[in-house]
């Protein structure tokens, strides 16, 4: 359960990209977490929703996209998605490949803000 | 109100990977062979590394230990006995060790420089989720398995299997008793992990620390060179 962890870490950051743009309210959160990243979707939204409390995020939504996992076949020489965690074969001739491109991602992908109207002097 | 969306595209944990390359670089430049030990609690980190550090003391090696729990210096004390300097690191209730404590807990250790150390073991929080993601500056990630914990645990641990550099099977003097299915098990993580270097041991007889004391050197000679 560092799923906390986690979404603290993610809070930090986009408060921190906040100091570019002042008075701004964030309304959305997208993260890109790999499926080989064991982090559970479920928990990462109830922790964001205790973690937002009184921040600049407060009331703004969670997006968590899935990254599937994809290793490297030295036979195939080929990028390709494996077919289940719990086999690292190569799906089209069934190689081990160790090899792994993706699916360890955990990244915040964009936020999006309402930043107030400029006022003209 | 304005609307817009702006693309950030950052490492959530960007802190602690910039902290433990800092420390890989530390460690690298010191010529100090480091080692994150994972597994679930209860599967004999603790015994292993105590054989670990007295088998490589004996050999004439400089060795050290960090050993992360949540509460309690119990495992410090027990890994102290093997005469070598052990600093525990409370987490008091995080699941995991980050670079930052690691960090922490290599300032002020009385008698340990790290110039001085050939081999540096960090002994994780008894966890097989959590510590994958968290990255501490190792050069090797070592998971281990007991014979008592199911064949299939790297089936169910992909993620921290996957992620290993080696793996190591603890407490093969009782496997019989137990009727633990060697093969399965070593065909589970290699089916997680092609290639891994494993290791199968009992660190109350001894069995099986040759080879790998025999792999630390030779990694250890390995980035010497």
């Amino acid at each position: 359960m560092h799923e906390l962890s986690i979404i603290s870490s993610v809070v930090e950051n986009v408060i921190e990209s906040l100091q570019k743009y002042p008075g701004a309210r964030v309304t959305e959160v997208r993260l890109r977490v790999g499926a080989l990243s064991a982090v559970i979707e479920d928990s990462l939204q109830f922790c964001y929703g205790i973690a937002i409390e009184s921040t600049p995020l407060e009331g703004s939504r969670l997006t968590v996209n899935i990254v599937p996992v994809t290793v490297h076949c030295d036979a195939c020489s080929a990028e390709r998605p494996i077919e289940s965690l719990q086999s690292f074969r190569c799906p089209d001739c069934g190689a081990p490949a160790s090899d792994v491109r993706g699916g360890r991602e955990l990244e915040i992908e964009s936020i999006e803000i309402e930043e107030p109207e400029e006022v003209k002097p | 109100m304005t609307t817009r969306i702006v693309e950030l595209r950052q490492g959530i944990l960007k802190k602690n990977d910039e902290l433990a390359r800092g420390l890989r670089g530390r460690f690298e430049a010191a010529g100090v062979l480091v080692l994150n030990l994972v597994s679930s609690p209860g599967t004999g980190k603790t015994a292993f590394l105590e054989r670990t550090l007295r088998e490589l003391r004996q050999r004439g090696s400089r060795v050290a230990a960090l050993v992360g729990d949540l509460e309690t210096d119990n495992d410090a004390v027990r890994l102290a006995a093997s005469g070598a300097p052990v600093r525990q690191i409370n987490t008091h209730g995080i699941c995991h060790l980050e670079a930052e404590m690691v960090s922490k807990h290599l300032e002020g250790w009385p008698g340990v420089e790290l110039g001085g150390l050939e081999y540096l073991f960090i002994e994780n929080v008894g966890n097989l989720v959590c510590p994958s993601s968290y990255d501490l500056g190792e050069r090797i990630r070592v998971a281990l398995l007991s014979v008592t914990e199911g064949e299939d645990k790297p089936l169910k641990y992909p993620t921290l299997f996957n992620s290993a550099d080696a793996a190591v099977v603890t407490k093969m003097d009782i496997a019989e008793a137990v009727g633990f299915n060697r093969d399965a098990a070593l065909k589970n993580i290699r089916e997680i992990r092609p290639n891994i270097r494993i290791f199968e041991t009992s660190a109350r007889t001894g069995s099986g620390m040759d080879g790998w004391l025999e792999y630390l050197a030779q990694e250890r000679a390995s980035r010497q060179a």
